[in-house]
């Protein structure tokens, strides 16, 4: 079964039945199987990623540490639940060491981040203080390079 | 012809060999200056992995570099590499060979396969092997002064050898027996009760056996058997294996040989004299290689695997038969359908559908009907290649 996910790790337009010459199942078991995932919330959801620089739109990104005081009872997730509903905050989480969140925050300028943070982020009762570092490049997203790559260099007939 | 280069004096004929003379040209090669002229050519005709090494390995190289290891290395090859293949060999297989009498760090297996072919061979002494083989298995063995003596293998018995079909070929010449499983060009794999049978025949003739298990790390579903590991078939056969396949090393030039002590002697003989020893860049490599490097072994084992299933179902589906190939990289479907000999076929479908494949013919006679489809290609590029093989097939289709 992990072989159904791993092969939509790579490609999420494959369908049941590429899946299935790929691994031998049958392609209505996996189907089934993506079907069950998608319900159990194991696949989360199908995403393209997408080099915005290249179509010429820009983008800003930060990755704003975020130091906290966690509530009796609730920890940190109290605190974390009301950052993540804002959709400016792609991705919240709690890590260890000198802070506590790690929080990647996208806008379409650096004044609309600035603003996110000091009248959003920054006011909530438990949140201590706020480091933003904006991002200047991004070399490598999930997993892919975003600029140059390997390409291919082999001869194309050998023994 | 400019003025000042050489003139083209036309050599007599005799300067070259008769042996060299006599040895055919790779049929590899042949296709090589006509790709290279075309655009948009799909090549399931390469014999490497499409992936680079991983970065964690070549990291180790330009580490090693920097520190300044540019220089040769003992003709054996750097100790903590052979102490690292015995440690391996031990695990994988449960063999212990001695890393200072019984390993021979080489430039590849090809120099491995050369290297044992020329240590154990007078001239006339007959090699056994399979046909269709490795385009490399005769010409070495000529090359040593040696008789190939080829096994015909067919598909139907998917391309092993038995030991009965070789045993009809033991003569009073015949030296050794020659197999590389899994096998380069027809993917074929041999269980242990097989190999037993054949190591069995081997300890019966006093036969020395060279195994070539260059594919070893690369099988779906079956396991690999060294043939060293069977008993009483440490000595007697020289395991020649290398980092180009399993690795994507095959830029670097590392293989290594395993064997008895006598044998490794004479290998490491020849060795010294004519090659001195591996680079030590690729040595430093390939001790990372295997201290590090499983875990992309087993990532590029299983995207294999994917595309071997992706492909071989494709050919049935556009009417070309193909027994399922167990290890290597390649495909090996069978064009009998189309009446077309396999140099046809393969010369037909490169100039209408623009992808190339190797004839079977080049790899023997048995290859004949046959030809070979690597898949060590992305899934988006095979998808493609079977798209066009299969309005090519229409077209063709006459029996
Ligand atoms: C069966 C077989 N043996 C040996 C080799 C050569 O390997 P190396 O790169 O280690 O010289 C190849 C390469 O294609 C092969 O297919």
């Amino acid at each position: 079964m992990k072989q159904i996910f791993e092969a939509l790790e790579k490609d999420a337009r494959l369908t049941p039945e590429q899946i299935s010459a790929m691994t031998g199942i049958p392609a209505a078991e996996v189907k089934k199987t993506i079907k069950k995932a998608e319900r159990d919330r194991a696949i989360l959801k199908y995403k393209t990623i997408i080099n915005w620089a290249k179509l010429g739109e820009e983008e800003v990104w930060a990755l704003v540490e975020v130091k906290v005081v966690p509530q009796r009872g609730v920890g940190f997730d109290a605190i974390a639940e009301r950052i993540y509903r804002f959709p400016q905050a792609r991705s919240v989480y709690l890590a260890s060491g000198a802070y506590d969140l790690a929080i990647l925050v996208a806008g379409k300028t650096m004044q609309e981040i600035a603003v996110f943070v000091s009248e959003k982020l920054a006011p909530l009762e438990t949140v201590q203080g706020t480091v933003t570092h904006f991002i200047l490049k991004k070399y490598k997203e999930d997993g892919e390079i975003l600029q140059g790559g390997e390409g291919i260099k082999r001869l194309p007939v050998t023994p | 012809m400019s003025k000042t280069g050489s003139t083209h004096i036309k050599l007599p004929h005799s300067c070259i060999s008769q042996k060299v003379s006599d040895i055919p040209p790779s049929g590899i090669r042949k296709f090589f200056d006509l790709l290279s002229s075309m655009e948009g050519v799909i090549s399931l005709g390469v014999g490497e992995p499409d992936f680079v090494t991983p970065w964690h390995i070549r990291e180790a190289a330009i580490h090693s570099l920097e520190k300044g290891y540019t220089m040769y290395t003992s003709n054996q090859g750097l100790p903590q590499l052979r102490q690292e293949l015995a440690k391996y060999l031990e695990s994988c297989c449960g063999l212990s060979y001695d890393p200072e009498n019984e390993l021979l760090v080489t430039v590849g297996v090809s120099e491995g396969l050369d290297l044992a072919l020329r240590a154990i061979l007078n001239p006339g002494d007959e090699v056994i092997m399979p046909d269709p083989c490795y385009v490399a298995y005769p010409a070495c063995t000529s090359l040593a002064g040696g008789i190939p003596v080829q096994v015909p293998t067919t598909e139907k018995n998917n391309f092993k050898v038995t030991a009965d079909d070789i045993e009809r070929r033991i003569t009073q010449r015949t030296k050794a027996i020659l197999i590389g499983y899994p096998a380069n060009p027809t993917g074929a794999v041999m269980v242990k009760e097989e190999l037993t049978q054949i190591a069995e025949l081997a300890q019966q003739h006093n036969l020395l056996v060279i195994s070539d298990e260059v594919y070893a790390q690369l099988v779906y579903g079956v396991e690999h058997t060294c043939l060293a590991s069977l008993p009483g078939m440490k000595d007697r056969t020289i395991l020649l294996d290398g980092f180009s396949k399993a690795y994507a090393m095959t830029g670097w030039r590392i293989g290594y040989a395993a064997g008895g002590q006598e044998i490794i002697k004479a290998m490491t003989k020849i060795h010294q004299y004519t090659m001195l020893c591996a680079p030590i860049m690729g040595q430093m490599a390939a001790i990372e290689a295997l201290k590090e490097g499983n875990s992309e072994v087993g990532t590029m084992v299983r995207e294999y695997d994917r595309r071997r299933r992706v492909m071989v179902k494709g050919f049935k589906n556009i009417g070309l038969s193909c027994f399922e190939p167990r290890g290597a990289f390649y495909a090996f479907p069978s064009i009998n359908i189309t009446g077309m000999t396999s140099e046809e076929f393969a010369e037909k479908l490169l100039m209408e559908e623009k992808v190339a494949v190797v004839p079977g013919s080049a790899f023997g006679q048995c290859g004949e009907g046959y030809i070979r489809c690597c898949y060590a290609t992305s899934l988006a590029e095979i998808q493609e290649a079977l798209k066009r093989m299969g309005r090519f097939m229409k077209r063709h289709h006459t029996r």
